[in-house]
This record gives C-alpha cells, sequence and structure tokens, in this order.
C-alpha cells in the first residue's frame, strides 16, 4: 500500500510501498501510476520475487530502491531510470536493457543483461551463467556491466557490442570465470582482472593488452562502480586487467552469401 | 475433436507469458521434522513459473507409525483397474492399513481420481519363492501395476515417505492433500509448465520409485537411450514424461550398483569429452573416463535441474551446462534448494550462505544421525 505524508499530487515526489505479498502486475502497476503521478523517488519494502520490477520504463530521473529480492527480469526493457537492489537479485537483470542503470548490492544470477543495448548493470558480487550474452551497441548506445565477484561460464556469449567488467574480488576460493568465455563472441570488448586459460576461451576471442583509452574507460567506470555499490577496490589497478575482443568480425557475414 | 482439446479444460489462464517449471526442496540435515506448510510457501512464490497442469511434493519422515511398511498411494480412474490392482496387492503383500488418501475439497483442484494408501509389506512367502530381495520385488510390483491394471498408477511406494501430486498448482495441491498436517525432514515440491507431454495426474512430479523421488525443470533429450537402458533393468517407463527415468537411474546406480550419490551424480551429468582430455594428468580422468563409458547410456542430455529426494537426503544437480536455472543456501542445519532464491528467503529470510551451484556440480545433503 501507498504510504505518503500527503496524498496532493505535487508532493508526492518520494513515496513508500510495503510490497509484501503484492503481486508483481499489482506492484508494477502502482510504480508506473506513481511515476505518471510525477513521483521520482519510489522505495520498495518487502520485495520477495515479483518479477519484471521497473519493466519498460522509460522515465529519466527516476529512481527506485528495491528492498529484499526482486524476482526475475528486473529492469526488462528499461529506458532510463535507476534502480537499486539492496540484496541479491535473480535472472535476467536488465534484460534487453536499452538506458538507466541497475545497482546490486549482492549477487546476481544467470543471464545478466541478456540482449542488452544501452545502460549500466553493477552487480557487487557474483554473476552466474550467460552474462552478457548477445549485448550489442550502436554509435552512442553502449550497454556496461561491471561485477566485483566472479562469474559462471559463457561469459559474453555471442556478445555483439558493449563492455563487459568483471573484477573478481573473491577469486581464489572460486575461479575468476568459468568456461566457454565470449563462445560467438564478434563485437564489444571484456576486461578481467586476471587470467584466463585458453582451454576457457572462445574459439573467436583472443587476450590483448589494454591501450590508454581502455584503462583511462576503466578507471572512470571503476570509480563509479565502488561509489555507486560501496565496493572495496583498494587492491585494485588497471595494470591487473587483461582484455577479450574477437578477433574475427562477423564470421558468419558471408554465409548466405556464396 | 481437435488435437489437445481433451486438456482444454486445464488452461485456466490464458494471458499467462511462457514460463518454466519451478521446484524447491527443504531438508533439515539434524532429521528434524516440520509441516508441509514451509514446502507449499516457498512453492507458492514460483506460482508464475507453473501453468496449473501440474504441482506435486515428496515428504520424508511423514509415517513414523508406519516406518517398517512399504506406503503405496495409487492412483484409480476407474473401479475395474481397482479391483484388479487390490486382488494383485492381497496376492502378493500382506497389507496392513487400506485407506483412502485423506484430501479436502479445492476450488484449484476439479476431476480428481480415486486416491488410495496402502501401507504394505511384501508376503514371506512370496519374497521367499522367488528369491528376492523385498525392494526388488516391490519394483517389480510397481512396475506391473503401472504397465498392466488400466487406469491405475502406483505414485509412492517408498517406506516412511509419500508423493502428492495432481493437476492444479503447487500451492493448491499441497493443500488439497492437507500436506500441512504431515510433518518430516526433507519436502521438494514442484509446480509444473508441460512443454513436450501431456498435463495428466501421473504426469506430475515427483516422479518415484521406492524412495527416491525427483522434482525437474527441462526436458531430458537422452529420454529415448536412458528408457531402453533402464528397460534391460527391468525398469518400464509408463509416466509419459522423460522426468521418470531419473528416479529410476538412480535407483540402478546408487541402490543396485551401489555407487556414491557423487559419482552417480557424475555419471547423469558427465563431464564433456573436451573436459575428461583436459585432465589427462589428474587422477579424475581414468575415473571419469570409465564412468563415461560404462554408463553412456544413463548420461541425461538436455536442459535440467533437478532436486532428487532420499531416505537419507537431498540433491540438487544442473545440467553440464546449467541451462535451467538454481540456487542453494543454508542455514543451521537447514539446507535449501529451489529454482529462485525468493523461494528459499520465503521461508528463510536471513540465510548463512546463499550460492548458485555449478553446472553438473551437485549440491548434496546427508543426515548426519538416524531419524
Amino acid at each position: 500500500m501507498a504510504k505518503a505524508a500527503t496524498n496532493k499530487k505535487s508532493e508526492l515526489t518520494a513515496v513508500t510501498i510495503d510490497a509484501t505479498g503484492i503481486y508483481y502486475k499489482q506492484l508494477n502497476e502502482q510504480v508506473r501510476d506513481l511515476i505518471a503521478e510525477g513521483c521520482t523517488d519510489i522505495v520498495l519494502d518487502g520485495v520477495n520475487g515479483q518479477r519484471y520490477i521497473g519493466d519498460g520504463l522509460t522515465t529519466d530521473g527516476v529512481t527506485i530502491v528495491i528492498n529484499g529480492v526482486p524476482g526475475n527480469d528486473l529492469g526488462v526493457f528499461m529506458d532510463g531510470p535507476e534502480v537499486i537492489v539492496n540484496d541479491n537479485a535473480q535472472d535476467g537483470v536488465g534484460n534487453t536493457m536499452n538506458a538507466g542503470k541497475i545497482v546490486v548490492k549482492g549477487h546476481a544470477g544467470d543471464v545478466i543483461g541478456y540482449g542488452m543495448r544501452g545502460g549500466k548493470v553493477f552487480v557487487l558480487d557474483n554473476i552466474g551463467y550467460r552474462v552478457g550474452i548477445h549485448m550489442k551497441s550502436f554509435k552512442e548506445q553502449v550497454p556496461v556491466i561491471v561485477a566485483g565477484g566472479c562469474a559462471g561460464d559463457f561469459f559474453g556469449e555471442y556478445m555483439a557490442g558493449g563492455l563487459l567488467v568483471l573484477l573478481g574480488l573473491n577469486a581464489g576460493e572460486i575461479p575468476l570465470v568459468g568456461s566457454y568465455v565470449g563462445t560467438g563472441m564478434h563485437g564489444g570488448t571484456i576486461f578481467l582482472r586476471g587470467e584466463v586459460t585458453d582451454h576457457q576461451l572462445g574459439k573467436e576471442v583472443r587476450v590483448f593488452p589494454l591501450d590508454d583509452e581502455d584503462t583511462c574507460q576503466l578507471e572512470s567506470l571503476l570509480k563509479e562502480f565502488a561509489a555507486d555499490t560501496g565496493a572495496d577496490l583498494s587492491g585494485v589497478s588497471t595494470g591487473q586487467f587483461i582484455k577479450l575482443q574477437p578477433f574475427s568480425h562477423r564470421p558468419y557475414g558471408n554465409m548466405y552469401c556464396y | 475433436m481437435a488435437f489437445g482439446d481433451q486438456y482444454a479444460k486445464w488452461r485456466v489462464d490464458t494471458e499467462k507469458v511462457p514460463a518454466a517449471c519451478g521446484l524447491s526442496g527443504v531438508m533439515s540435515r539434524d532429521g528434524k521434522r516440520f509441516g508441509g506448510d514451509v514446502i507449499i510457501e516457498s512453492m507458492r512464490v514460483l506460482h508464475d513459473r507453473g501453468n496449473g497442469l501440474g504441482g506435486g511434493f515428496a515428504g520424508y519422515g511423514i509415517y513414523p507409525d508406519h516406518r517398517d511398511h512399504y506406503a503405496m498411494h495409487i492412483m484409480f480412474e476407474d473401479a475395474a483397474g481397482r479391483a484388479l490392482c487390490e486382488e494383485l496387492l492381497e496376492a502378493n503383500l500382506e497389507v496392513e492399513v487400506a485407506e483412502e488418501l485423506p484430501t479436502r475439497a479445492h476450488a484449484g483442484i476439479i476431476d480428481a481420481p480415486d486416491l488410495r494408501r496402502y501401507f504394505a509389506r511384501p508376503r514371506r512367502e512370496v519374497v521367499a519363492a522367488e528369491a528376492i530381495e523385498p525392494d526388488d520385488f516391490m519394483v517389480k510390483l510397481v512396475m506391473k501395476i503401472n504397465k498392466t491394471v488400466s487406469g491405475t498408477f502406483v505414485f509412492s511406494s517408498g517406506k516412511n515417505m509419500g508423493v502428492f501430486k495432481a493437476v492444479g498448482f503447487a500451492e493448491d495441491v499441497g493443500e488439497f492433500f492437507r500436506l500441512p498436517e504431515y510433518d518430516g525432514y526433507i519436502w521438494t515440491g514442484h509446480g509444473r509448465f508441460p512443454t513436450n507431454t501431456p498435463g495428466w495426474w501421473g504426469g506430475a512430479h515427483p516422479f518415484n520409485i521406492l524412495d527416491w523421488t525427483v522434482v525437474h525443470n527441462g526436458e531430458i533429450s537422452s529420454y529415448g537411450i536412458n528408457k531402453r537402458y533402464l528397460e534391460m533393468f527391468g525398469y518400464e517407463c509408463t509416466l509419459l514424461t522423460d522426468t521418470e527415468v531419473m528416479a529410476y537411474l538412480f535407483d540402478l546406480l546408487v541402490r543396485k550398483h551401489k555407487l556414491p550419490l557423487e559419482l552417480a551424480c557424475r555419471v547423469i551429468a558427465a563431464p564433456f569429452w573436451k573436459d575428461i582430455d583436459y585432465e589427462r594428468e589428474t587422477e579424475r580422468h581414468d575415473l571419469d573416463e570409465a564412468l563415461r563409458i560404462t554408463y553412456a547410456s544413463a548420461l541425461v542430455n538436455g536442459p535440467f535441474a533437478v532436486v532428487i529426494g532420499f531416505s537419507r537426503g537431498m540433491v540438487g544437480l544442473n545440467d553440464r551446462i546449467k541451462l535451467r536455472p538454481l540456487v542453494a543456501a543454508c542455514k543451521d542445519d537447514f539446507l535449501y534448494v529451489s529454482s529462485e532464491e525468493s523461494a528459499i528467503r520465503q521461508v528463510c529470510p536471513r540465510p548463512d550462505r546463499v550460492w548458485a551451484p555449478n553446472a553438473g556440480q551437485p549440491v548434496i545433503g546427508e543426515l548426519r544421525g538416524d531419524v
């Protein structure tokens, strides 16, 4: 139920909703209605498993804070707002997201950033399998995912554009990244803080050193990531990273052209 | 009648978005018994992963007063099947109790078959005449009933445990079978979204033989190979659903072939040959190679997340490239596995540890003592 000090439209800029037991359809309708009324700061308490929070929202300057574990496809098709999760998140965070930012102050599940085409996803801890699958970019639209922990298999699978950054702050207990890294990748860039063996790599990618432009981009991203997630990056320096990129462009471009 | 019309009455929500099966498992490794409401509440969070065409549960430790009897849960579609089945039971088993499986009227559950429960054990003279272990005798009897008695399906056949399943949403199925009135030390649950096979009562999960139960999200593309392999050992797949093979594979590998659980999981989710080659210099290599060669036909291919239950524990397992979700958590002596973290957090808000199991790596919870 929406709790606000006043129900005057003009003063409803900050609202807290107790989402406990509310079905995802009603919850997301409430969020939509509040934004339509001019609300810019929404806090969702007691979230547990509600899907599609932030789905297709297009308003810039809106922040949604989630206390609890949001359900799958958090921020799917989102195009502008910022979502902050003060807990863990599940699968499909940032699915086909176009603009805005999602900050998860815990771990997140599989297929994060599926087909993402803009905006940022920051995850403090580990991420699951197939993160960044089918990510793409066009001109100024460059999606970015940064994770402070480690990643599962198929990191950057079929990636066509954008940027993945993996910090592995807890690497050692578990491997930095699984197998099939960048399998089918034909665009975009992956920065890994640590080494990978050839056995872990998809056959379309190779390891390159970072150039000055990469270092500059990474430095500013790390600052933003630390500020948003509260991660301790005192032991992290850009010199610890390797870069993965595809070494062929459009490998199947001639497949149907003879 | 157009194809599929016979299932039309079960299409309850035509606006539904495509979903997937949902599953959960909760276990007390100290063997503490807790009510079936816990697993119902966990499954309620996963409502949208199912579509109302199948829900079910397994509970362990629920029949302590009959712990030495096989608890048979049987569904009958007609009276003739029941008469024939009960003749077979009478001829082969000492039936201690024969009764209705307790249910309550529920708006979400319609067209229930006749549901009966029998606490029984094989007649000594029959087992002696066949020189057969009681467990093997029961497997044969269950296969015989399911294959030959029309409209009759044994869906639970273990000791001090039971499977409860129906066409409906999981939480409705749990209420229909009055699960909050039972206490168990392991509970697993499943909400079904049938893809390739019909949504019918026998096709709901869990699948069971003896005390083995399986709830599954995914599809087993090696079903044909697995089924033919199991037939060589006397298992008959009669329930029209791929998941059935998984229950029989665990019975074969662990009970009959005495493989440790971890190795049975490594047979079912075997490493890829490229990874076995890569570990050539390690001690794992020869074992992995031998398992893959010996049990080529027991490898389960295709996407899966499963929770296996048995009297001594619970196993969560993914296919080799994690094509279905699985999350695990611990709190004190409790182990949780589920398709989604929220389903765990619903019944355990602050776990000691939550993690995503790796592809093909089992999460095994075993009892620490006797129950």
